[in-house]
């Protein structure tokens, strides 16, 4: 049996600073940032009071007042995304079966927005412990599974494959989609509607990150906050959005036309089996990551010409991955640029990944690297080539991107341009 | 497909027993873990009854560190991890790190944890949240804490998609060992016995309001009126057909089948996905309908759901065509907790070749199923399929053999 | 106005309400100079243990407080330094 290979022929992005992928990509490709004193509830009370939102109205991106109200922020963007990567990819199931199109969507906290929300009125604003069933609101239940975003998906592209959202913390949105790409490979789809979301942006989730200092306590110069590899980061920046792709089986894309921006080329998540939240300075299991998944795509250290970082922007974070980079690329790790967009769009959670792959087919598709914003001030035990502040016109082949999460994962995926593969 | 993926190590934590002997001895003799709700007060509700589990003591099994940072279904997890591997003969520390991954499913998180903070958080202020509310709720929790405490560094995964999804974990589990894994820990356990999480259960419309233990969980039932939520579920080690028989550990059967579908959206018309998923899976097993020797249903509980399962079953075992078995009654739907332990109840099944029944249940003639009831029925058991239907339209189906062809090969 | 001092008893109690209990058994002068790490409480522990002080006792502990002390020793100094100034002490 010949291998199935697996390419990427729609893209859908709502990031901050602009809802759709051409807006993603001028923002990126400018160097300016989405970050801002936050605006959905008063942040007084937090420590952290930045974050990167997205002015999103659910209506002008074309759902109906029921879709809204039945589905959490996360689920709205997912389903907004999932409907302008198959427009994208120019799909229909004239081509494909729906039977062999699947869906696999990211998300680390699911629809904590509404689950927050609903919490407060139930409980009488916490007084209550037996909280009062009489004043939820009926979809209560497709927040309490967010396994609700892969049926909304499912529904609105027509997909009846296999469904699932993948829920692995901060590398949700790398898991989802290499969980799609082998299911592709292994046969069991053809056509995979692939991606991540989350709209964390609400009190709980301020408070649980303040709780543990990670977020930027930085409130001056909010478009500054997010500060990757810089010298005076001090945590991240807490944002929203979503990314999903269509991936399909290479020769049946050939076969319909489809225009190809990349082949998802490798991919490989390990754990560190270390701690839920802290990360060892050497990298180790994030570097074995790398290898595995360079050892997939059949690619040599040399042969990565951009690495799109986690760059989360706390102070372990940012060696943790650059020991990783040097571990497993070795002296190549010096000579290619390294960027974080997280300065640019901040850090939403399990979404984010999805959004890299998105960062870096469109860097494969426009031979331009993102530039790390806010890079001001090199930290010397980050000695490599961040791209501060300017993006770079640069011949990008074969993209590396990673991700850390909660629960110890690390995960990489390798990109290359279509045809660049042998 | 020549050296199968087969499970060696069952750790059963559920509302009729801890540990798999006490569980299959409750199992085989129907005796029930429903009954009214302890664990907070349940009166004001319109479903009062749940599959609880009793006398489970967190600190009697894992280290008071790990306490105040866990929610009850990590606990639960880790304790069933634990029983796993030590009956799979396998000490996590011997073998290197990154030849053993976790792959578990979460339908709801720790609901139990993240009710507490909210609480903290609403009625005292930000600053009274937990600093381990960033993790300890979220659905990835279960497999970072098992890849944690037992050295785990291979690959990690979970999948949500509701109680379906434990059947997905273990398909996603037995895919990296394809890849190449040694060894991985896979299966699921969820528990949202809390107010804010029974709320929520309630808004799905599917619960049972009857207050008679032996009457509130009945599919495949003319009386069937919802399910009856439990907690609980199963962890399962797996690893290759060659490498347990090599190490000469007792093989419980294979995963020899998978399938998943999605729905057609509500109103679209068109066939529902699950008896795709059943053919998918026996397809991969290469095992004609007329060979399998008895189902594991879904069991909704719900007159629709049970229609559409009944129908799918027919049409691709025929009318009372094959043996259909739903020991959940006797639990409560564990959500993704719910398939890995059918996937226990399976294996034990075809282990002492008895069919374990569904208790409580008289069926209903128009579903035209061979539903095994009153008693368990003893069985020759080469192959047993367990299904799981997720909220929205999700579809698993995995096909299990018995392990008898390895114990021969490890007899040898 | 009584000043009220932090003992090794309360950190004692308030690891154990926050953080768990270690194998090691109660805090006293045999282990109050033995490094968090070693009796087995990481950083999470830790800032959970310093939001608790600061609820209870009143005080603002800085990251500094609570993330360079390594020992018993040096962090019931740092609160009971913060309680003698805890007018404007915040940072």
């Amino acid at each position: 049996m010949t291998e199935r290979r697996v390419v990427i022929t729609g893209i859908e992005v709502l990031a901050p600073g602009g809802a759709g992928t051409k807006d993603f990509w001028s923002l990126l490709t400018d160097g300016r940032t989405a970050t801002r004193t936050i605006t959905f509830f008063d942040p007084a009370p937090f420590r952290s009071q930045v974050a990167a939102e997205i002015d999103f109205d659910p209506e002008q991106h074309g759902l109906t007042p029921q879709e809204v109200r039945r589905m959490d922020r996360a689920a709205q963007f997912a389903v907004v995304a999932a409907r302008g990567a198959v427009a994208d990819s120019g799909l229909v199931f004239d081509n494909v079966h729906e039977h062999r199109t699947g869906v696999a969507i990211g998300s680390a906290v699911g629809a904590t927005m509404s689950l927050d929300q609903e919490y407060r009125v139930v409980s009488d604003g916490g007084r209550l412990h037996e909280v009062d069933h009489t004043y939820a609101v009926p979809h209560l239940y497709d927040y309490l599974v967010p396994s609700s975003f892969a049926a909304e998906v499912a529904w609105a592209v027509g997909a009846q494959g296999p469904a699932t959202v993948i829920s692995t913390g901060c590398t949700s949105g790398i898991d989802s989609v290499g969980y799609a790409v082998e299911l592709i490979r292994e046969g069991s789809a053809d056509v995979m509607v692939a991606g991540a979301t989350d709209a964390p942006i609400s009190p709980i989730t301020m408070a649980c990150f303040d709780a543990i200092k990670a977020t930027s306590p930085r409130r001056e110069q909010p478009e500054t906050a997010s500060r990757p590899f810089d010298a005076t980061r001090n945590g991240f920046v807490l944002g929203e959005g979503t990314a999903v792709f269509v991936l399909e089986e290479m020769e049946s894309a050939r076969r319909r036309g489809a225009h190809v921006y990349a082949e998802i080329a490798g991919y490989a998540t390990r754990s560190n089996a270390f701690h839920m939240t802290g990360l060892r300075p050497d990298g180790k299991e994030m570097a074995e990551a790398i290898r595995t998944a360079l050892g997939e795509a059949r690619l040599n250290p040399d042969d990565i010409d951009y690495i799109n970082a986690h760059g989360s922007g706390t102070k372990q974070n940012d060696r943790h991955e650059t020991a990783a980079f040097k571990d497993s690329l070795g002296e190549h790790a010096y000579r290619i640029p390294v960027s974080s967009i997280k300065s640019m769009v901040g850090h939403s959670l399990g979404a984010i990944g999805a959004i890299e792959i998105a960062a870096c087919a469109l860097a494969i598709e426009h031979n331009v690297v993102p530039p790390t914003a806010n890079l001001h001030h090199p930290d010397p035990e980050c000695d490599l080539d961040y791209v501060p502040l300017t993006a770079r016109e640069h011949r990008t082949d074969a993209v590396l991107t990673v991700g850390s999460g909660f629960g110890g994962f690390q995960s990489a995926m390798v990109l290359t341009g279509p045809g660049r593969r042998p | 497909m020549t050296d199968p993926v087969v499970v060696t190590g069952l750790g059963i934590v559920s509302p009729t027993g801890l540990g798999t002997a006490p569980y299959w001895s409750a199992t085989r003799r129907g005796v029930s873990g429903i009954g009214p709700i302890t664990r907070f007060a349940a009166d004001g509700y319109p479903a009062r009854l749940a599959g609880e589990i009793n006398g489970f003591v967190a600190g009697e099994h894992l280290p008071g560190r790990l306490l105040p940072q866990t929610d009850r279904m990590t606990q639960l997890a880790l304790v069933a991890g634990d029983w796993a591997l030590a009956d799979a003969g396998i000490t996590p520390a011997d073998l290197p790190a990154f030849d053993m991954g976790v792959c578990t499913a979460s339908a709801q998180g720790g609901f139990e944890f993240g009710q507490n903070e909210l609480r903290n958080l609403w009625s005292q202020g930000s600053r009274y949240v937990s600093a381990y509310q960033s993790f300890a709720w979220f659905y990835a929790v279960n497999s970072g804490q098992l890849s944690i405490r037992n050295g785990m560094k291979g690959p990690s995964g979970v999948v949500v998609s509701d109680q379906a999804g434990g059947l997905d974990a273990v398909a996603n589990a037995r895919r990296q060992i394809r890849k190449g894994t040694a060894v991985m820990v896979t299966g699921a356990v969820d528990a949202s016995l809390c107010p804010w999480g029974w709320v929520a259960q309630l808004a799905s419309r599917r619960l049972s309001t009857s207050d008679d233990p032996d009457r509130a969980y009945l599919p495949f039932d003319e009386r069937a009126n919802g399910h009856v939520p439990g907690e609980g579920g199963a962890i399962l080690v797996m690893e290759r057909a060659s490498r347990a028989v090599a190490r000469g550990a007792h093989v419980y059967g294979q995963v020899a089948g998978y399938g998943a579908t999605f729905d057609p959206a509500p109103g679209s018309g068109g066939q529902p996905g699950l008896a795709r998923a059943i053919r998918l899976a026996l397809a991969e097993a290469d095992l004609p309908p007329e060979n399998v020797d008895v189902v594991f249903a879904d069991a909704a509980g719900i007159p629709e759901l049970d229609q559409a399962e009944a129908d799918a079953i027919t049409e691709v075992f025929g009318p009372y065509g094959v043996p259909v078995t739903a020991p959940k009654t006797m639990t409560g739907r564990l959500y993704s907790g719910a398939a890995p332990l059918d996937l226990a109840a399976a294996l034990l099944a075809m282990d002492e070749g008895l069919i374990p029944q569904t208790v409580n249940v008289t069926p209903a003639e128009r579903y035209r199923l061979d539903l095994v009831t009153d008693h368990p029925r003893a069985a020759q058991l080469c192959s047993a399929l367990v299904l799981a239907r997720g909220y929205g339209g999700f579809n698993s189906a995995v096909l299990l053999r018995s392990g008898y062809p390895q114990r021969v090969a490890a007899a040898r | 106005m009584t000043e009220r001092q932090f003992t090794v008893d309360d950190l004692h109690r308030i690891l154990v309400e926050g953080a768990g209990e270690t194998e090691g058994g109660a805090l006293g002068p045999d282990t109050i100079d033995t490094t968090f790490d070693e009796l087995g409480y990481e950083s999470i522990a830790l800032l959970e243990t310093g939001s608790r002080i600061e609820r209870e006792f009143g005080v603002s502990l800085s990251d500094e407080d609570v993330m360079d002390s390594r020992t018993p020793r040096g962090l019931i100094e740092a609160v009971n330094t913060r309680l003698g100034t805890t007018s404007g002490a915040a940072v």
